[in-house]
Parts: C-alpha cells; structure tokens; sequence
C-alpha cells in the first residue's frame, strides 16, 4: 500500500523539536544573571551595623568620590573564606571595601573577620536580604565596582580570583 | 546489605526486560509459540523485582543509612517519618527508580490481565513495554545508581528541600508518574497494534482502562499540586504557567483528547489512526516533559536535580523511543483504513471538533513552553508568561466547553441540528440568567471572566442533560461517570472566573491590635509568637476575621525558617493561613517584620486576600476525576457483569 506523506509529519516536527533540545544542551544557556542596575545609582539604602566596632553601612556613604568596592558576603558561606586574601590585597593596594552581611548573625560575623581578617570599612547588616535583592545580587560572594559617585560600574559574581586582583585595582584608578 | 540486595535486584530486573524484549520480537519474526509464553512470566516477574528494589531504597530512608550517597543528601535522620520516606522519591535518582517501578508494575498488570488482545499483539505490547523499561534501567545503572555506597559516611544528611516538606507534595510525584507511566501501556498499545497491523475496538477497548486509569491520577496530580502551590508558596495564585506545571498539563490534555477519541474507536471502529497518534503523543509529552524539568533545559520556580549530562542520555533515549514509534506510525498507519463513516453533526463529529481543540490548546502551551529555548537559539531572551496563555487558552478552552455542552446530546454517526436545539434550552435559559445577573448586578467584570462564569452556567445545566428522562438506576456507570466528570469541568470553570472576576486584595503593614477590612471581613491582627517545629522555627500570627453577621474564625499563618543545609543560608517558608467559607476563601499571609522609624520591628505585612469561589478550582478538579473513575469502574469487565446482574434483579423487581 503506498505510503501517505503526511504520516511523517508528526516525526519531522519531533526531528525539530529535539533539534532545539540538543543545541541547548550543547549550548548551555548563559547562568550568570546580571543586575538591572549596572551604571545606574545605588538603590538608596540604610544597614545598621553588623557587628560591634564596624560601622554599618548606608548608600550615601559610597558617593564620597572614592572609587571602591562592595562585598556582599556571609560567615555561612564558604567560597567567602576562600574570597578573604584577595580582599586583603585589595586593601594593600589602597582600594575602600565596604560590606554587606546577608542574613547573618553579630557574633558569626565577628568569629567569620577574626579567622579572615577584616579588609572592612563598613559592614551594613542585611539581615532580610532586602539589600541584597534590591542590588540584583544572586548569591555570595558577589562584589560592586562603585565610582565615585555611588554608580555601580560592574559586578563581579561569585569569588574574586588572584588575577582579577591588579585588573580590579586599574579599573577603580581609572573611575577617579 | 540492603543497598547491594537493591542493586542486584535491579540488575536482575533489567535482565528479565532484556529477555521479554528478545523472546518476544524472535515469536514475532518466527511466529514460534513456545518463546511467547515466556514473555508473560517475565514481565511479571521484572515488574515484582522493580518494586522489591524499590522497596530496598525506601527501608534505606526510613533507617537513615547515611553510607549510601542517595539518603546522605537528601535525607536527615532528625526528619519526620513521612518525609524520610518521602524523600526516596523527592530526588533524581530515587524518582527514575519510582519510575520504572510503575513502569514495571504497569507491564506486569497488562501481562496478567489482559484478555481481549490477540496473542500476537499482547506479547508485541509486552515487548514494546520491555524495550521502554530497558532505556530507563541503563539510565539508571549507567548514570544515576541510587545505591551507590560513600566511602565515608557522614555523620548526618543534608535534608530535603523545606519547599518540599509538605505530606501534600510527598504524594504529588507519586500521583503524577502513576499517570505518566499508565500512559506508557497506551503508548506499548499503539506500538504493539502498529506492529501488528491489528487497530480495532478490540484493540481500543484494551486500551481504553489504561487512559483512563492514568488521567485520572495526572487529574489527582495536577489538582493537588495546583492547591500545593496555592497554600505553600504563598503567593495566592493557583495556577501559574510555570514549566514544570505546563509539563504536567500537556500530557494531560493528551490524555483527555486520547481518552475521547479511543472511545470512538472502541463504539464505532472510526478514528483508528488518529488513537494511535494520540496514544503516542500522550506519553512522548510525558517523557518530554521529564525531561524537561530534568535536565534544566528550562528553569523554574520550582527546584529539582538538575543535570545535563544527565539530559543527554535521556534525550538520546527520548529520540530512539518517540522517534521510533513515529516512525512505525508513519509506514503503517496508511494501512489502517480509517473505518466507519460519519457526518460532521453526530457524537463523532463532536469528538473530532473536541480532539482538533484539545490539540490545539496542548500545542500552544508547547509552544509558549519551548519558545524561550528556540527563541535563545536565535539570539533573543525571552519568557512567555501568563498573558500569552490566558489569551491563547482562555478563549479556545470556551469553545472547547460548548462543544462539551452539544457532544453528548448527539446521536451516534448522524443527527438532525434542529432536533440538538430542542435539548438545550435549559441550558441556554441558566447561560442567559447568568450573563444578564452578572451585567445587572456584578459590576466591572472582565470579558473572558464574564464569558466564563456563562459558559460555566451552560455547561453545569447540559452537563446533567443525559440523565434527564433516564431511569437512573439503570443508567449506566460511564454515562454518571461523564455526566460528574463534565458537570465538574463547570464548577472548575466557575471557580477559575469567578476568583479572577471578583478578588479582593489588602497589603498593609500592620501592628498588633490593629484591625484591617477586606471585601466583607474585619480582620483583626492579635500579635505573633514564636514557635518551634520538628525541623523548623517559625513566627506565628493571631488574626481574628469577623464576618459581616459577626462570626469570628482565628487564622494563624506562620513565616517558618528552615536551618540551613551544610552550613548554607537559612530558607524561609509562607504557610498561608485559609479560612472556607461557601462563597469562597479567605487567604492570609504573614509577611516580614517592618521597622518603624525609630528602627524597633512592631509592624507585620500582612498579605489578605478574599478569593471567591476558590475552592471550587480543586472541587472541579475532584469531580473529574471521581467521574472518571466512574467511567472506569464502568469499563473493568467484572463490574459490569455485576451492574447488569444487578439490573437484571432491578428490572424484575420493578417489571
């Protein structure tokens, strides 16, 4: 009995569909979700401090036409500790750090910049995460390049690497 | 011992798949005998050591045998019972495990007792069911051995998803794979009757229990995960377009086209190749969807192991599977003539118009699911969301509904349109009376709302139009088993308008002792406390809801905090808190603490919405299901001869 063309029209469709399945699946799809707020302003904010002897940290704070950097970390997390020598690098080389605290504990932190140093100048408490989701920040470690003007110029996700060390330092001499 | 025991079971199973598949594609080249009365036995025999593997892994989970890679994370020995268990299935491994168990047990039922289906074409529907659970074992004693030992164990396990600890959700997988997998014996059916060229209302009727078996758990399943995400998640919303939820509906739009078209085939010998098509189409959108949700093609609000390696073996599978099938369907189906004929206005005609629609509504919410994944392959970001399937959707499940209201008051093959008319003026009067009371009385209503809660009224009135004129105690258990399972799609459709057409929302920043008014309440907000769970610590609220005629109900919704997982943050669940009444539900939420300018947290958010109607969502959602499983218990052979047994006695009692 001859065959009816059609009938195959079922499995070409099925051919591509499964055609888009296997280039995504060759292609993983970018995972990395970068903030809305890149080169806009610091949503404006106020965290008190996250722990005794550092001060905590408000949005006006980082437009003093300093260039610096802002942590968002945890004593929780654990890339966090391995993220701590490049901070204190980053502060050798003269560059402000600021902190923010995602849901954490006033003696946790403490405990956390005892063992890891403390490269802070600020450290804001965001104890809601508040902070955190307005800044379009998906996890910890996840650091800001603010320019002197309290814009956020970049974002750099998960932990800084030894090599971004001097490539960081240039970009905040250039904002000034 | 108890993992090894497990794995050597599985091993054993796949062994005896191996062997069903062998035996019975050499009876079918050979047409020798003696190798078809193998099959039987050990399709029974690998569908028993499936299950006794599985039951291995459980009793792992229930003694928090942390030397096994599988209970280490996903389990924690401080767990409650029921989610120990739980959590056999609540990951990956343990879920393809629960799998090919139902896949096993489904064959295993099929090699028992079936009795219709020609020699040739059960052992070829076995053979088809072997090659199937074949694919699945290699996945998982390839790529994902749940038993796996650790070298070290450690001291505890990691937990389980806090989203996930809920006794709705341990039973919401469960349910929804025991309609998959039901789906796949449709699927082994249709390969089996191509294979075979026997396409019939023999065939059909074989099939005909396993659809409706299946859609009845993927009813259970979507209905139960929808009121899941409704009180869990705390978001107030019932259905939300999401992947994962679009996986576990397009199967079953499948299944309800499927289900209307295999009772063409088996009552009048028409529609052959369209059944088979569906039966194929069913489960290929259930393994699609697996696969979907689990090799993170997509992502979601929902978490689950997410792995493309992983992915990859299944879609390599998927491909030789569905394509397979497809293929087969293409050479053979123009051999089987499409059978008796019929007019356009008649039962069949009504069946045709309801599949083309099903159809079409399953591949629109394909489309908008895989858009993004095409769309990305283009160069462009995009996500469909709910605007775009409410607008494809709504108005075509309308139509959709209307054909429902005409379909059985037809006349098999041929029927008079005037004479259709005359049956439905009931109907049309209730449409009417709820359009004109909406208009009159119901303020600003939407258009597809308004249309909604007409098209609802029709449908409830025309729904029960079968039984009018009937001696009801002889009408048959499938005809009260469309009339409930139609009558609960118009309670469904009313409570999806109804809530959308007339919801009330309040978001306030409350302090104790304040009162807030939502649509007819006065809720009272008493205070919170602090309370500890098995697992969890959590802030309870007191509300107080007054109704107008001064009834006071308490609510007490809770903001719960979850410990972290191997020192991760800590996950902060909603338990909304419900109040039922008839016309609806009330649903609060406690949200954050606010600080006050003097920086002290004294003020809660409180989230309260009246949701009119809500509940009759999931009410629909039972009654199709109860009505289907009417139809089912109609269809098993031995209830049958019961029913006409006891008919008999009624009729000569009454005589």
């Amino acid at each position: 009995m001859k065959t009816r063309w059609i009938l195959f029209v079922p499995l070409a469709i099925t051919a591509l569909l499964f055609g888009a399945f296997i280039y995504r699946l060759t292609t993983p799809p970018e995972t990395l979700i970068q903030s809305q707020w890149i080169n806009k302003p610091m949503p404006l904010f106020d965290l008190p401090p996250a722990t005794a002897g550092v001060e905590g940290l408000k949005s006006s704070d980082l437009a003093d036409g300093r260039p610096r950097l802002v942590n968002v970390f945890a004593s929780w997390c654990i890339p966090c500790r391995a993220e701590a020598p490049q901070l204190e690098a980053l502060k050798a080389a003269g560059v402000p750090i600021d902190g923010i605290a995602i849901r954490d504990r006033p003696d946790d932190v403490a405990q956390f910049l005892r063992e890891n140093g403390n490269p802070f100048d600020r450290i804001g408490s965001d104890v809601q995460s508040s902070v955190q989701i307005a800044l379009g920040s998906s996890g910890v470690p996840e650091t800001f390049l603010i320019d002197g003007k309290g814009i956020i110029r970049e974002q750099i996700q998960g932990v800084i690497l030894q090599e971004q060390v001097p490539q960081i330092v240039a970009k905040l001499e250039k904002m000034k | 011992m108890i993992a090894e025991l497990g794995l050597a079971l599985l091993w054993m199973a796949a062994a005896l798949a191996c062997l069903s598949l062998v035996a019975g594609s050499l009876y079918l080249r050979s047409g020798k005998g003696d190798l078809a009365a193998l099959v039987r036995p050990a399709s029974v025999a690998q569908g028993v050591l499936t299950a006794a593997a599985f039951a291995m892994l459980i009793a792992l989970f229930v003694r928090s045998d942390m030397s096994v890679e599988l209970v280490a994370r996903n389990s924690h020995s401080l767990k409650p019972m029921l989610f120990k268990v739980a959590g056999a299935w609540g990951n990956h491994e343990g879920s393809m495990l629960l799998w090919l168990t139902i896949l096993g047990l489904s064959g295993a039922l099929v090699a028992i007792f079936e009795k219709r289906l020609r020699e040739d074409t059960l052992v070829a529907t076995l053979a088809a069911q072997a090659a199937l659970s074949l694919g699945f074992f290699a996945f998982l004693l390839f790529s994902s051995n749940p038993f796996k030992r650790l070298p070290i164990a450690p001291p505890d396990g990691q937990g389980l998803n806090p989203l996930l600890q809920d006794p709705g959700l341990a039973f919401h997988p469960p349910t929804l794979y025991v309609g998959y997998v039901g789906l796949s014996v449709a699927f082994s059916f249709a390969v089996g009757a191509l294979i075979t060229r026997e396409i019939g209302p023999a065939f059909a009727r074989a099939m005909r229990p396993w659809v409706l078996g299946s859609w009845i758990f993927l009813t259970l399943g979507i209905t139960a995960g929808s009121y899941w995400a409704y009180y869990e998640l705390g978001w107030g919303g019932w259905w939300f377009w999401d992947p994962v939820e679009n996986v576990s509906l397009i199967p079953w739009l499948a299944g309800a086209a499927l289900l209307h078209s295999v009772s063409v085939t088996a009552t009048r010998n028409a529609l052959r190749a369209w059944t088979v098509m569906l039966a194929v189409v069913a489960f290929s959108m259930s393994m699609v969807g697996t696969f979907i949700v689990r090799s993170g093609l997509l992502t979601s609000v929902h978490s689950f192991a997410v792995d493309p390696e992983r992915g990859t073996f299944l879609l390599a599978l998927m491909a030789i599977y569905i394509g397979g099938a497809l293929t087969l369907f293409a050479l053979r189906a123009s051999s089987v003539a499409e059978g008796k004929k019929f007019a356009l206005l008649s039962r069949e005609g009504s069946l045709v118009i309801n599949n083309l629609l099903l159809t079409t509504i399953l591949a629109l919410v394909l489309l908008g699911t895989l858009y993004p994944i095409v769309a990305e392959a283009m160069g462009e970001k995009i996500s469909v969301g709910p605007p775009y399937y409410n607008k494809v959707a709504g108005p075509l499940a309308l139509i959709l509904c209307l054909v429902m209201v005409a379909g059985p008051l037809l006349a098999w093959r041929k029927d008079d349109g005037r004479k259709l008319w005359s049956r439905l003026p009931a109907a049309i009067l209730a449409g009417s009376a709820v359009l004109f009371g909406l208009i009159l009385f119901g303020g600003k209503v939407g258009v597809l709302p308004l249309l909604g809660m007409t098209v609802a009224g029709i449908v409830a009135v025309a729904s029960l139009a079968p039984l009018w004129g009937r001696n009801l105690r002889r009408t048959p258990l499938p005809t009260w088993g469309m009339v409930i399972a139609h009558f609960g799609v118009a309670v469904a459709l009313a409570g999806m308008a109804a809530e959308s057409a007339f919801i009330k929302e309040r978001l306030v920043a409350a302090a104790p002792g304040e009162t807030v008014t939502v649509d007819d309440f006065t809720v009272k907000f008493v205070g919170v406390r602090p309370i500890a769970g098995p697992n969890y610590t959590a802030v309870e609220g007191t509300l107080i809801a007054t109704t107008p005629s001064g009834h006071s109900f308490t609510l007490r919704p809770e903001a719960r905090t979850f410990p972290g997982l191997m020192g991760g943050a800590p996950t902060e669940t909603n338990e909304a808190a419900l109040l039922t009444r008839p016309g609806g539900q009330l649903y609060a939420v406690l949200g954050q603490p606010v600080t006050g300018a003097d920086g002290r947290a004294d003020r809660y958010q409180l989230r309260l919405w009246w949701k009119p109607l809500v509940w009759w969502i999931w009410l629909g959602g039972a009654l199709i299901a109860i009505g289907a499983a009417l139809s089912l218990l109609g269809r098993a052979q031995l209830l049958a001869l019961w029913h006409s047994h006891r008919a008999r006695k009624a009729e000569g009692r009454y005589a």
